[in-house]
């Protein structure tokens, strides 16, 4: 739903950079969502082309790499990854224990871009 | 043909909000205003439950409240009409606060008088959980109606909270909510939060959600 002011932020951070480092034209961006952000890749794509047009952006492909969630067990301190729908019913894989603490999973990262 | 090159970016996609919001909370800060943002589905009990804490703390604690509202004043108005500061921000069809609408109720509230605002978010379980409004505190509600299967549907909401308050327990007896089932779910995403359990419609609990925001307002002006 918020996908708008995301990518608003997206192609700014794109441009500054494409100006600081001379580019032609930005032809990839290598993204990172965690998987417990409900971001629409489709969308982001959508109103990113459209947001971009006239721009050395223009045409540029998003490559969203999907963070998983990861879970460290309260009992072993075994790290280990969870499906968004299923915290609450962990099992960690290596000693059965119930109980585990969130530790990542909420990354909003631009990591590079392919550019000309 | 120009050659291909890649460019490290590593910058944070919300850097500009983050940093808004920084400067949202060190502005409260110098002036001991504790800022708390409010999110909830919509018809959880936000403007149930501030009004609540009005009738609660209006000779203790001197509050303000921005309401944000996608088109209309109604929120404000009665908020207003219990003789507390309240400012209506329309959102114009956007989802959530940002920091930067934040900033705009700050500015049209008398803060250097007020002890705490209260942001009344947009009714919401998604968007307002990915941005920072520059509050010093968050806090959710969840009511009995909406079901105990939240924390798997929004996780990232319960995993940014200081408080979850579970409202209209007076309806817990005609539901199958699992109280103990919530609690373990939620606590996985954020074992940190503190969950309370209140019903603003009878007042039950209400004494313990005010005795929680009291004593966090304390330590806050407390702080240097």
């Amino acid at each position: 739903m918020h996908e708008l002011p995301v990518t608003e932020s997206i192609l700014k951070i794109v441009l500054k950079h494409a100006l600081m480092n001379n580019v032609k034209r930005v032809t990839a961006v290598y993204l990172q969502i965690g998987k417990l952000s409900d971001l629409e890749d489709e969308w982001i794509q959508r109103y990113f082309d459209y947001l971009s047009k006239d721009t050395v952006a223009q045409g540029a492909k998003l490559v969203i790499e999907r963070m998983p969630i990861m879970v460290q067990c309260s009992g072993c301190s075994t790290s280990y990854e969870a499906e968004a729908a299923k915290l609450g019913d962990l099992v960690c894989p290596d000693c059965g224990e119930k109980e585990g603490t969130l530790i990542s999973g909420r990354e909003y990262y631009i990591k590079d871009m392919e550019v000309q | 043909m120009d050659e291909v090159r890649m460019i490290e970016v590593k910058e944070e996609i919300l850097a500009d909000n983050i940093q808004v919001a920084a400067g949202v909370r060190a502005r409260l800060q110098n002036t001991k205003t504790m800022l708390v943002n409010l999110m909830s589905s919509p018809g959880s009990g936000k403007t149930s439950l501030i009004l609540q804490t009005i009738a609660n703390l209006k000779d203790s604690v001197r509050l303000g409240v921005i309401e944000a509202d996608i088109e209309s004043k109604v929120d404000a108005e009665k908020v207003a009409a219990r003789g507390i500061q309240a400012v209506q921000l329309r959102t114009g069809g956007f989802c959530h606060l940002d920091a930067t609408m934040v900033t705009q109720g700050i500015d049209a509230l008398p803060v250097d008088d007020l002890d705490c605002v209260i942001i009344e978010n947009v009714g919401n379980l998604v968007c307002p959980a990915e941005f920072d409004t520059g509050a010093h505190k968050n806090v959710m509600i969840l009511s009995v109606p909406e079901g105990d299967d939240k924390p798997l549907k929004y996780p990232l909401m319960f995993s940014i909270c200081d408080l979850l308050l579970i409202n209209k327990m007076d309806y817990l007896s005609l539901s199958d909510f699992d109280l103990s089932a919530l609690r373990k779910r939620v606590m996985v995403l954020n074992p940190g939060i503190v969950i309370l359990e209140v019903s603003c419609k009878t007042g039950a609990g209400i004494e313990n959600w005010v005795n929680w925001l009291s004593a966090q307002i304390e330590t806050f002006k407390g702080l240097k």
